[in-house]
């Protein structure tokens, strides 16, 4: 009996050693990508139709069309927002993962310092056209500033005030509002009978994050340092972050419920008329899923502190939007070179971008009439004009959860009622910073 | 207990099983070609040992070798060369004055409130439903089917349904209890603020009893009728009875039973994560969430595996300390 068990555990122990070292083998990755498997690339597009399905719907036709010239078979896999990161950060780490991949902008300097993405030095953007070819803002936002970009910039995106007219006009409102106090005004004189000035997605972290930066910017508050450290803290990052919250909080614009609002139910209640405004980025096409016909609303710039705001606080959106990146690890390396060349040209940037709603950063593509609707105007001035990059420093997706967090609970405590108070956000904002664990 | 089961001869269609502890220790004593036969059983156990092991415990010494390293997001990539941290991440995790080791202290105090709640409204649903339905009565198969649905649905299916009905504007659970029946002049909030632990211990119930249901329904029909019918011709009433006998004879069962609730449920990722998503609302702030936004949300997966491993540690030490404690107490019942 007690030689089985020997033998036993010295079973266990061999495979145990064996199994390790398999695993030991994944994560050996010094190479820069090669091209063993030349006719197979796998992309993961992220979401940005109104469904995954959708999605589907309008990438296949365009891959098609790749598949025919190059003869690659493209595996296209679209992965919703809320996994999307995680799935690449587990990629990373194993080093199996897709060739092409979507992502997040505001990632793109975290996930360069993973240094699990090809680096887009002039050699290499020269093979897909050269960098002249992008919106410099755009490409600004695809890595740490000084450094070669981790990706290219494949459909850009703004923030805009959207508004329904109809409200407008019954309550006698006939400009959409420029400044915070105009908006504040506006959305009292809407909010009656159960429906409200403006919707807010309280209970999502990375929406109350993007809203975090752009007061923040108007207050002229930077949440990270020169040094890349975090200080989101300072007085003028609680006064923009107050402010925000305090459409729900104290002004009383926004409806208690959106508190818990975390499924883009705020542009369900726009295109339903429970609320009169919204600040979104590229609404269009899930307004019209909702059924609110593109004549029903309008879209304006959003709001600034004041008409004529100082130099560097004329920020009234982040550079939104979604870069295309290579897996270091790809095995096709010249296919994966060729298929982000095939996005980034200028007729499949005019097909996805006029289908999504969203801008080209390709120059060329840009300059197409499909992009002069009067919506997709503003959203074009203000990407050219007022927009800023969020801090492309490596701590930036932690911004992004700690900040926003720490937003939801405070809409969470003004809709339990309690007061939400300058010191109670600095409270906040100061435990969010010491969760930062360096 | 791999000898028991390979001494007992297979049972047929027709054999008894060994009627208790006695019996299947004469039978390990007088079977023969023990040692012949004694490499059968690993031989047969290998495939799933090797599966235990590239399963779980593979993960999880890489999960106790990670918790050693510094491993943020530089190193993810290759996290053969991310430098060793020593004890440092377990130091800041177990550092309660300072603020990642107060959530997280504070984390596993919201766990350990949520596990007794939940645990214990699961095992007293459960027995309180298999003691109900012992006995035969019209429509009793009928009853257990509908009991046992929320623990047949799968778990993202059924989580995300609460999570809608629970919603304040637009959940049916505040349209009952807001618009029709009108108990509250406001609706209430059941996903953020305080009640969100409320909706999770709620949630979570529903999710587990029937398990505890299933066990203890297996376990009543162990117990001899011939039992009851005597201590009804002795007088005893149904409180005794159940007191005396049902509960008594459950022992061994819930030793177990409540053994696997606790830790599922303090481990529990599914509910709360389908429920709230990434970030749990503070009063729901449930420890296995806690670890994942530890790690995965701020891209410290060193930090992440040190409070893993310490979590280990801790239900080790409970699991562990609940198995002497029961067992001695159970051989205290039976000497």
């Amino acid at each position: 009996m007690r030689r089985n068990r020997l033998a036993a555990t010295a079973a266990l122990a061999t495979a145990l050693s064996v199994t390790a070292a398999a695993c030991g083998g994944g994560s050996s990755t010094g190479s820069e990508g090669t091209n063993d498997k030349p006719k197979e690339l796998t992309y993961w597009a992220s979401n940005q139709g109104t469904s995954l399905e959708h999605d589907k719907e309008v990438l296949t036709p365009e891959i098609e069309k790749f598949e025919k010239e190059t003869g690659i078979d493209v595996k296209l896999e679209v992965i919703p927002w809320d996994s999307l990161l995680d799935r690449i950060l587990a990629a990373t780490t194993s080093g199996q993962g897709p060739d092409v991949l979507n992502i997040g902008n505001t990632w793109s300097a975290s996930l360069q310092a993973t240094d699990g993405l090809l680096a887009w030095d002039d050699k290499t953007l020269d093979k897909i056209g050269g960098k002249d070819r992008f919106v410099p803002a755009a490409l600004a936002a695809a890595g740490a500033e000084g450094r070669p970009p981790a990706a290219v910039p494949l459909y850009s995106l703004s923030y805009a005030l959207y508004y329904n007219k109809a409200m407008f006009a019954e309550a006698g409102i006939e400009e959409p509002p420029a400044t915070w106090d105009e908006f504040v005004d506006v959305g009292k004189k809407l909010t009656k009978d159960g429906k409200y000035g403006v919707a807010v997605e309280g209970g999502n972290p990375v929406e109350n994050s993007h809203h975090a930066f752009v007061f923040g910017k108007q207050h002229g508050a930077d949440f990270f340092d020169a040094e890349g450290n975090p200080t989101f803290d300072s007085p003028e990052a609680v006064a923009a972050v107050k402010q925000y919250v305090d459409f729900l909080a104290n002004d009383k614009i926004a409806a208690v419920g959106n508190a818990e609002y975390a499924q883009n139910q705020s542009i369900k209640d726009l295109a339903t008329g429970k609320a009169g405004m919204l600040l979104w980025q590229a609404a269009g096409s899930s307004l019209k899923a909702h059924g609110m016909k593109p004549e029903e609303y309008g879209v304006a710039p959003v709001p600034m502190q004041s008409e004529n705001p100082p130099e560097g606080q004329n920020v009234n959106s982040m550079v939104a939007g979604i870069n295309i990146a290579v897996f270091k690890n790809t095995d096709n390396l010249d296919g994966a070179l060729d298929f982000v060349e095939f996005m980034t040209s200028n007729e499949t940037q005019l097909a996805l971008n006029s289908t999504y709603g969203s801008i080209p950063p390709v120059k060329e593509a840009q300059e197409d009439r499909a992009f002069s609707s009067t919506d997709l105007t503003v959203l074009r001035e203000v990407l050219s004009t007022t927009s800023a990059p969020l801090p492309q420093v490596p701590d930036e997706a932690q911004f992004e959860t700690l900040v926003g967090d720490a937003m939801k609970e405070l809409f969470a405590d003004a809709a339990a009622g309690d007061e939400v108070t300058t010191e109670s956000v600095q409270k906040r904002l100061t435990e969010a910073q010491q969760q930062m664990q360096k | 207990m791999t000898a028991t089961a390979l001494d007992t001869p297979p049972a047929g269609p027709g054999d008894k099983p060994p009627a208790g502890r006695g019996a299947a220790r004469k039978r390990r004593r007088t079977g023969r070609g023990r040692v012949r036969r004694g490499a059968l059983p690993y031989l047969l156990l290998l495939p799933a040992l090797l599966l235990e092991l590239l399963i779980h415990l593979v993960p999880m010494a890489v999960g106790v070798v990670m918790s050693f390293k510094e491993l943020t997001q530089r190193y993810i990539r290759d996290w053969g060369e991310a430098p060793w941290a020593g004890l440092d991440n377990f130091r800041i995790a177990v550092d309660f004055d300072a603020p990642v080791g107060e959530a997280l202290l504070r984390s596993f105090f919201i766990t350990c409130a949520f596990t007794v709640l939940a645990v214990g409204f699961s095992w007293l649903l459960g027995v309180t439903a298999a003691i109900l339905m012992q006995d035969a009565f019209r429509g009793r198969g009928l009853l257990r089917a509908i009991f046992l649905t929320p623990y047949a649905l799968p778990v993202y299916t059924a989580v995300i349904t609460w999570s809608f009905m629970l919603q304040r504007d637009n959940g049916l659970v505040n349209h009952v209890i807001h618009d029709q029946l009108g108990l509250t002049s406001q609706p209430t909030f059941w996903l953020i603020g305080d009640n969100a632990f409320v909706s999770l211990v709620l949630v979570s119930v529903w999710r587990t009893w029937p398990f505890a249901f299933l066990v203890l329904t297996a376990a009543l029909q162990n117990i001899p009728r011939e039992v009851y019918e005597a201590s009804a011709i002795d007088g005893a009433g149904i409180w005794q009875q159940i007191r005396r006998i049902t509960l008594p004879s459950l022992r061994p069962v819930n030793q177990v039973l409540v053994l696997v609730l606790f830790l599922w449920t303090f481990n529990d990722f599914n509910v709360p994560y389908i429920l709230f998503g990434k970030s749990a609302p503070e009063s729901a702030d449930i420890i296995s969430i806690h670890i994942y936004q530890s790690s995965f949300v701020t891209w410290n997966f060193g930090a992440g595996s040190a409070m893993s491993v310490l979590l280990l540690l801790f239900l080790l030490v409970v699991t562990a300390g609940y198995l002497l404690l029961t067992s001695r107490g159970r051989k205290a019942a039976s000497a």
